[in-house]
């Protein structure tokens, strides 16, 4: 298993690398650049060209890149130009990211505890108005877009009923920061009201985002449950005497969870990479958020960050996926 | 000014121009007695069996260790929060109506930085204008010029040097004192930039043109003390633009003590941006409001009344300025009562928002929208005939009309009315097909084909649907024989530059800084050698770069204004380098509980005779 997880960190570190190059080199052949965000759109050419010279956007590619490397290699990877100008590019990340974990976690705990019991449900009443109802809910997950849902939740919890926010990420109650996930930070600093206004602001732009999870996951365990429902093993553990209960949870849940488990993992990975319709609809200051801000003014610091740090999530949320499955199916772990 | 009770200083979450984060402590265990510590005793707390002790070990273990941790950063965190830090109380107004201490605005984005002079964003500006004030300031609701921290002003015979007297009663934020002596070294500090700030001060090249490392083409040349409360401010050259100029946010008076401790001119270069020193973090000014914290976090930025402000004390006690990127959003945190008020709604909405009982303010108009006319790859477009069909073809009453909000009107010159050497006698060029189809026959260009270019991803005030416009002009073109081939461009993805050199035509506008006709024909046609029309291709270009320039350059007022007027109809009459198609008013727009508020055609507003009743 070790080994397992070394190779796959070596191979990693080879991602990230080849990811930097190609990004660097996409980015700057984009229309554009990071002038008009520092100088306004109002700028001389003069101006321009006074700026470009002095950050080095008037030099060949491959120096900027050996330049870009150089700092890289000491930890320094550009100011922000525009989603918190000034800022390092990596602390832009790292200021960004708590929200979006708390955002993915909240989105995909909502999406497996509705569609996996709803999954399993529908597939051992096949056909029946259970299974039909929840089909069709899942086809609106997936076919409704986010921000129409967004706007709608908005409109009816938010401005309607006045029950949530609208948006945002916690109200303005002066709260202390100590690890930037909000949560947390209020039950640690017994800021409890922070805590509570944080969970306020998740609950609908999680629901939005659930939608897709929800019906991906849905329909992979009632595909998954049906197919290990008629395997040899579960008649044999039937002709055997052993109780429903476990049947269902030795032989059937824990068999079908692993496609199951595959999907939620790469949910997890791509919900950490930033929900950009999402955040942004709710003006939700997450890495989705910073994404969309970043791209539309050229942001090249933050943005090649951003796409690099969601790659190296995504492997990584992976990797911990595939040692679960072993954890699930020993099978794997021979193997 | 010690941080109002219950709000920290600052709390960015971040390092870089908003400082470092000032988080919870989370101290070592061991630094605090009392502190829970993970017990690493063999045994204690398990069971005595060995089996059970192993189940302990392996499903337990983890669980206990958690606890442990969380218990330990518990009693490690702190709040910093004092008590009663709701933000949005309610309190008794003098006419016993409950009004809210609170007005809370949502802003397009989070204010670049702190320090408006190396700012150019309408966000920093917003912010700024609340807690710094300039020597002049201008008239609420107008364009116009009034004393703020000068008193009075007047230049000598040669209208080189400038004698501000100054108020007496002023003082920073943070107690210094307000005199001639932090006047002017606040010009100096601008005037004396390293080379990262030479290149994102803006406004300051803008305008002063150079700095101290160009000192004989700056047109600043000195400020001199001459008594406690007056100083002598030199210039290289008279121009129309001095001293309108020290009204702009950007040369806002920030206190010389904040300066030097924030190492105000510490700007420094990180790849491809900047690092803005430590004063960029805590702006001290002398305006109605002190700056108490920006919340990176929840990117809010609080403000404070400052009681020992010299004018009218602000009515309300904070103000909150919300980031809200996203238009629709904000429009719906108004709805829901999470804001008072925001800046620029979509003029679809503005009805719709005053039969819900809000206001919509609209502002004057301070802008012009125009098309632009480049003969760098279309030779016809030298002739003046083919640029005045151009024109006639247009509808433009029927644009205005149409495709912008309440308030537009036609445009007859590149500036609004609003501006001193506006030419009123000039009249709008006619829609006239027939007109334009005739001149474009007489020019010989019945078969012209235009690349006729609109930028996408972006509105401006002056533009706030580029499609929508472009669809109609497009149309209008078309109807009178000219062939046009569309090209779109993102706005900050090349569309600036590429109107150099790149399109027939093109979309693009200006809204005014200050009260200033050169402000206007500057920007455009001022840079002969390099401009979006390309005069210098065209026979004209030369002599109204010159034109723009000596109008400038002329001391007395009602001659500058005859100058300019008469500019104006050479420019629409005799040249006719690009179309002016509009201005349009933006707005802003507030819940039917806020009052106090003087919509600026500058955009300028400030929220000191602000007042929210009723409470939120």
């Amino acid at each position: 298993m070790l080994r397992f997880i070394v190779r796959r960190m070596v191979q990693l570190i080879g991602v990230v690398l080849v990811l930097s190059l190609l990004l660097f080199f996409w980015l700057r052949s984009l229309p554009g650049g990071p002038i008009n965000a520092l100088l306004g759109d109002r700028a001389t050419p003069e101006q321009q060209e006074q700026l470009e010279q002095l950050l080095g956007l008037d030099q060949p590619l491959y120096v900027q890149y050996l330049r870009y490397m150089g700092r890289a290699l000491q930890g320094e990877f550009g100011s922000s130009s525009s989603v918190i100008p000034g800022t390092d590019a990596f602390d832009v990340f790292l200021s960004r990211f708590p929200a979006t974990i708390e955002l993915a976690f909240f989105s995909v705990t909502l999406a497996i505890i509705t569609a996996i019991p709803l999954g399993y449900f529908a597939a051992r009443r096949r056909g029946r108005a259970v299974d039909n109802i929840s089909i069709v809910a899942s086809l609106v997950g997936i076919a409704v877009p986010v921000f129409f849902l967004a706007f709608l939740l908005k409109y009816y919890f938010s401005v309607k009923l006045g029950w949530l926010p609208v948006s945002g990420r916690q109200a303005n109650l002066g709260c202390t920061r100590v690890t930037n996930f909000f949560i947390l930070d209020g039950l640690l600093t017994r800021e409890f009201d922070c805590s509570v206004s944080a969970v306020k602001h998740l609950i609908l732009p999680s629901i939005a985002l659930a939608s897709i999870p929800f019906a991906v996951v849905f329909r992979i365990t009632r595909a998954s449950v049906l197919d290990v429902l008629h395997e040899d093993y579960v008649r044999t553990a039937e002709a055997k005497g052993l109780t429903a209960r476990v049947i269902r949870g030795r032989h059937v849940l824990r068999n079908a969870m692993l496609p199951v488990l595959t999907i939620v993992g790469l949910q997890v990975g791509a919900l950490l990479a930033g929900a950009v319709l999402t955040e942004t609809v709710f003006s939700f200051p997450g890495i989705g958020e910073a994404l969309a801000l970043s791209f539309s003014a050229r942001d090249y610091a933050v943005l090649q960050i951003l796409i690099l740090m969601s790659a190296v999530v995504f492997v990584v949320v992976n990797l911990v996926v595939d040692i679960l499955y072993a954890v699930v199916d020993p099978r794997v772990r021979t193997s | 000014m010690p941080p109002a009770e219950g709000l920290r200083p600052i709390n960015t979450g971040r390092s870089g121009p908003f400082s470092s984060p000032k988080v919870g402590t989370l101290g070592s265990a061991r630094d605090r007695p009392g502190a829970l510590t993970p017990d690493t005793t063999p045994g204690v707390g398990f069971a005595t069996k060995r089996g059970t002790e192993l189940t302990f070990k392996r499903k337990a273990g983890p669980l206990v260790g958690l606890t442990a941790a969380a218990l330990v950063l518990t009693a490690c965190a702190t709040s910093e929060r004092d008590s009663g830090t709701s933000t949005d109380t309610g309190t008794a107004g003098t006419d016993g109506e409950t009004t809210s201490a609170v007005f809370t605005f949502g802003g397009a984005g989070a204010p670049a930085t702190f320090d408006p002079y190396y700012a150019s964003d309408g966000e920093t500006f917003r912010v700024s204008r609340q807690i710094f004030e300039n020597l002049i300031g201008i008239t609420p609701g107008t364009a116009d010029l009034e004393p703020e921290l000068a008193e009075s002003w007047e230049p000598d015979d040669s209208g080189l040097n400038w004698t501000f007297t100054l108020r007496d009663d002023v003082t920073f934020h943070d107690g210094t004192p307000f005199d001639a002596e932090a006047a002017c070294a606040n010009f100096e500090r601008m005037f004396d930039q390293n080379e990262v700030g030479r290149s994102v001060a803006y406004y300051w090249g803008a305008t002063f043109g150079a700095f101290a490392d160009d000192a004989d083409n700056s047109l600043y040349q000195g400020c001199e003390v001459t008594g406690e409360h007056e100083l002598v401010m030199t210039i290289s050259r008279v121009t129309s633009k001095f001293p309108a100029i020290l009204s702009l946010t950007s040369f806002g008076m920030q206190s010389p003590t904040a300066l030097e401790e924030g190492d105000a001119n510490g700007i420094s270069q990180s790849g491809e941006a900047f690092v803005y020193p430590e004063n960029a973090n805590n702006p001290v000014g002398t305006g109605p409001y002190t700056f108490s914290g920006y919340d990176e976090a929840t990117r809010t930025v609080t403000l404070e009344r400052y009681d020992e402000y010299w004018g009218e004390p602000a009515k309300t006690e904070q103000i909150v300025i919300r980031a809200i990127p996203d238009e629709s959003t904000r429009r719906q945190e108004l709805q829901a009562g999470g804001i008072d008020g925001y800046d620029l709604p979509n003029p679809v909405d503005w009805q719709g928002l005053e039969d819900e009982g809000n206001q919509v303010e609209v502002r004057p108009a301070f802008n012009v929208f125009y098309l632009g006319l480049n003969p760098t790859n279309n030779e016809a477009l030298k002739d003046l005939r083919v640029r005045q069909a151009i024109y006639h073809a247009l509808n433009r009453e029927q644009l205005v009309q149409t495709q912008l909000p309440e308030g537009a009107a036609v445009a007859t010159q590149f500036m609004p009315d609003t501006v001193a050497g506006y030419n009123s006698e000039l009249e709008p060029y006619p829609y006239d097909p027939e007109r334009a189809q005739q001149l474009l026959a007489e020019a010989g260009a019945e078969d012209l084909t235009l690349v006729f270019a609109y930028p996408t991803e972006v509105t401006r005030p002056y533009m706030p649907d580029p499609v929508k416009l472009y669809d109609a002009m497009k149309a209008d073109l078309e109807a009178v024989g000219i062939t046009v081939e569309t090209v779109t461009d993102p706005w900050a993805g090349g569309y600036l530059d590429k109107a150099y050199t790149d399109y027939d035509a093109h979309f693009l506008g200006w809204t005014g800084d200050i009260n200033s006709a050169d402000n206007f024909l500057a920007s455009f046609f001022g840079n002969v050698e390099r401009n979006r029309f390309a005069t210098n291709l065209q026979d004209f270009g030369t002599e109204l770069g010159e034109a723009i320039v000596a109008a400038d350059g002329i001391l007395d007022e009602a001659e500058r204004t005859a100058a300019y007027e008469e500019l104006n109809q050479r420019i629409m009459e005799e040249w006719l380098p690009g179309l002016p198609i509009s201005h349009s008013s933006p707005a802003i727009v507030v819940s039917g509980d806020v009052t106090g508020l003087v919509a600026s055609p500058l955009t300028a507003e400030r929220f000191d005779t602000i007042e929210v009743s009723g409470g939120n």
